[in-house]
């Protein structure tokens, strides 16, 4: 379907394409089971970026306050890519491990499942 | 036209007409058909939305109100209204309320409702310009004055408030601009840039007929349980004028539906997104309503059963004989009625520090009514993050979510709900349209962008436009070594960081309240601080 419109072939600017992010570009990403995040989080991110250097340099920033993220096995996590499970190669960058412009991923961490039973 | 005429006498006064006479002059004979212009041209925007009108004299206004009778009933309410204000302003009322926690529900109020009466008093002047039938243009009229009275008296009636706490001096900026202001903000422009016919049945039905007694019936009765007799003042003033607009609402829908069966399946689109714009629009509602009324009237649960499930089911088994069904994905929330105010607050409390108000933890008798009032989900899902936040503010080393949140590309608030199956996880849809990705809270704001994708690729989302670096004030120098975006963002949102929000406990808010009314600022807690010595001058002078 699309949109009724006054004119025909109406279309709104693209608001939030790469080219405006100061060659950033945007990354949605949560920690499934911690709830104690309320939201997946976002953040602008320089594609080159390796996949190593988001898990070793910038998730400790997100979710460092956790006191289940210093006992994670990255060697365990499990990784969704939009919603569906991928393998990332930690050493190639984030472009290369198909995570592009407003990419979505989200990680499991087997056996750490937020505090209290309670997905904390 | 079938309009009766005025009595025409030479030498009698002529006869007072009836309210039926007079509305009828009022509503059809006004109009009159053009001849040298094509109506299409007077009324360019009627006929693109599909939707086929045959006989604009079928309207009927169930009210029929003429101006003359318009204009006593509501300058008589508008006396009564001013007279209480007054009185409530020269007692000092603004310290009767239950506690300084009830001041920061109205700040929500004002800054994220008033602007949507506002932008409500434009659109039906638009639309009131847009429709050929006199009767409907009238209506359109009448509601528009009503909508700008509103956004007036309720400025009026909590302007008293200003001179005292902070937080409410910036509303019609905040309302531009705070991040999560941005939702009622994007639903009222989204109403607005659809088609008239589109209008009418987003504002007047969906939201009006379906949706407004969940903001009027609890949030005003909350308003007098917690001895805020202004806003209570305000909220009778309106809601005469709200079951007008109710009866228009349904009046709209019957009418539409009559005039061609090819309405019906537009309108049933139509009533499938705007029921979910305007019920994700109302967990700032349930949040309020469950966290930041002091006294509380009843849970959202109770409220959305009550006001939707029971009364919109009855209203929708009623218009089952035109085709139309209830509205799609309602049965989610019905699932999401029991979390979704607990997801909203856990969100501010992370995000306290970039809010327009201070939040807190709900005390333990507080924790004891949710879990009465939620006994399926609070102790399970909610208690125990409440009890962990508790832990880490006794710690000293409180829980802070530092991050922009992801945000909705239709709704606008950050992905905060759960799957309705599964409330430990987040929902997440996603859709690739011209090569970007689009992100979505549920199916149904999906839904909505699917339809319409041309439309939502142009929303203006606050985190994306912070990180695309256009929320910082005029003359702040972005490449200077101490530029801090975020809290650039904070003060283009019309927030004052380290004023605004933050923690209630220690706010200036709850500081002067204490000072003032020697009553503790949260009401279940003991005072935050130490009562002045009392000395009494005369003893020793």
């Amino acid at each position: 379907m699309s949109v009724t419109a006054i004119r025909p072939g109406y279309h709104g600017d693209m608001k939030d394409t790469v080219d405006k992010f100061h060659a950033n570009q945007i990354l949605g990403i949560s920690w499934d089971k911690h709830l104690m995040y309320a939201t997946p989080m976002c953040i602008p991110v320089p594609p080159q970026m390796p996949f190593g250097a988001l898990v070793e340099q910038v998730l400790p920033t997100l979710f460092g306050q956790h006191p289940q993220f210093a006992q994670i096995d990255w060697s365990k996590a499990e990784w969704l890519r939009s919603d569906e499970p991928f393998t990332p190669a930690f050493d190639k960058s984030l472009a290369d491990n198909g995570i592009g412009h407003k990419a979505y991923i989200r990680f499991r961490t087997p056996g750490l499942e937020g505090l209290s039973g309670a997905s904390i | 036209m079938n309009a009766p005429q005025a009595p025409q006498t030479l030498n009698k006064p002529a006869k007072k007409l009836s309210l039926k006479e007079n509305y009828a002059l009022l509503t059809r004979g006004l109009g009159w058909e053009p001849t040298y212009q094509d109506k299409d041209d007077i009324y360019p925007k009627v006929k693109f939305e599909g939707i086929k009108i045959h006989d604009w004299d079928k309207w009927e206004d169930p009210f029929r109100l003429t101006m003359d009778a318009y204009w006593k009933y509501q300058g008589e309410k508008e006396r009564k209204l001013y007279a209480i204000i007054d009185a409530f302003q020269q007692n000092n009322g603004q310290h009767n309320v239950s506690d300084a926690r009830y001041l920061q529900a109205l700040k929500v109020f004002l800054n994220g409702v008033v602007g949507l009466e506002y932008s409500a008093h434009r659109g039906f002047n638009m639309i009131g310009r847009e429709f050929p039938g006199v009767g409907a243009a009238i209506a359109a009229q009448m509601q528009a004055v009503d909508e700008l009275r509103h956004a007036q008296t309720q400025i009026h009636a909590l302007s008293h408030y200003n001179k005292y706490f902070t937080g409410m001096a910036e509303f019609p900026h905040q309302f531009d601009r705070t991040w999560y202001l941005s939702i009622p903000k994007s639903f009222f422009e989204d109403a607005i840039s659809a088609g008239p016919f589109e209008y009418i049945i987003a504002i007047c039905f969906s939201f009006e007929y379906v949706l407004t007694n969940l903001v009027f019936m609890p949030w005003m009765s909350g308003a007098a349980y917690n001895g805020d007799m202004s806003t209570v003042s305000f909220g009778f003033s309106a809601q005469s004028d709200e079951a007008r607009h109710m009866t228009l609402g349904i009046e709209v829908i019957k009418f539409l539906l009559e005039q061609d069966p090819a309405n019906v399946p537009i309108v049933q689109g139509w009533i499938d997104k705007w029921f979910w714009r305007g019920y994700r629009l109302l967990t700032l509602i349930a949040a309020m309503m469950d966290y930041m009324l002091p006294k509380r009237v009843m849970a959202w649960n109770e409220a959305w059963d009550i006001y939707f499930e029971q009364n919109g089911g009855a209203l929708f088994a009623d218009l089952a004989r035109y085709g139309i069904r209830m509205p799609k994905h309602w049965e989610q929330t019905v699932k999401e009625k029991e979390h979704a105010s607990h997801q909203l607050w856990c969100t501010f409390y992370q995000f306290r520090h970039a809010a327009g108000f201070p939040v807190w933890l709900p005390t333990a008798e507080e924790m004891d009514w949710f879990s009465v009032k939620y006994p399926t989900t609070f102790d399970t899902y909610y208690r125990p993050r409440y009890e962990y936040w508790r832990e880490l503010e006794e710690k000293g080393t409180p829980f802070v979510n530092a991050t922009l949140p992801q945000l909705c590309q239709t709704c606008q608030w950050p992905l905060l709900f759960t799957e309705a199956d599964d409330p430990t996880t987040i929902c997440h849809r996603e859709e690739t349209y011209l090569g970007d990705k689009f992100h979505f809270c549920s199916d149904g704001c999906h839904d909505i962008f699917r339809h319409e994708p041309e439309k939502f690729v142009h929303a203006h989302l606050p985190v994306h436009q912070i990180y695309q670096g256009n929320y910082f004030n005029p003359g702040v120098d972005p490449t200077a070594p101490d530029f801090n975006p975020l809290v650039e963002a904070l003060k283009y949102m019309g927030i004052n960081p380290g004023v605004d929000g933050g923690d209630f406990q220690g706010h200036i808010d709850a500081v002067n309240w204490e000072r003032w009314t020697n009553k503790p600022a949260n009401m279940h807690a003991p005072m935050q601080t130490q009562p002045p010595a009392h000395t009494d001058d005369r003893k020793t002078a």
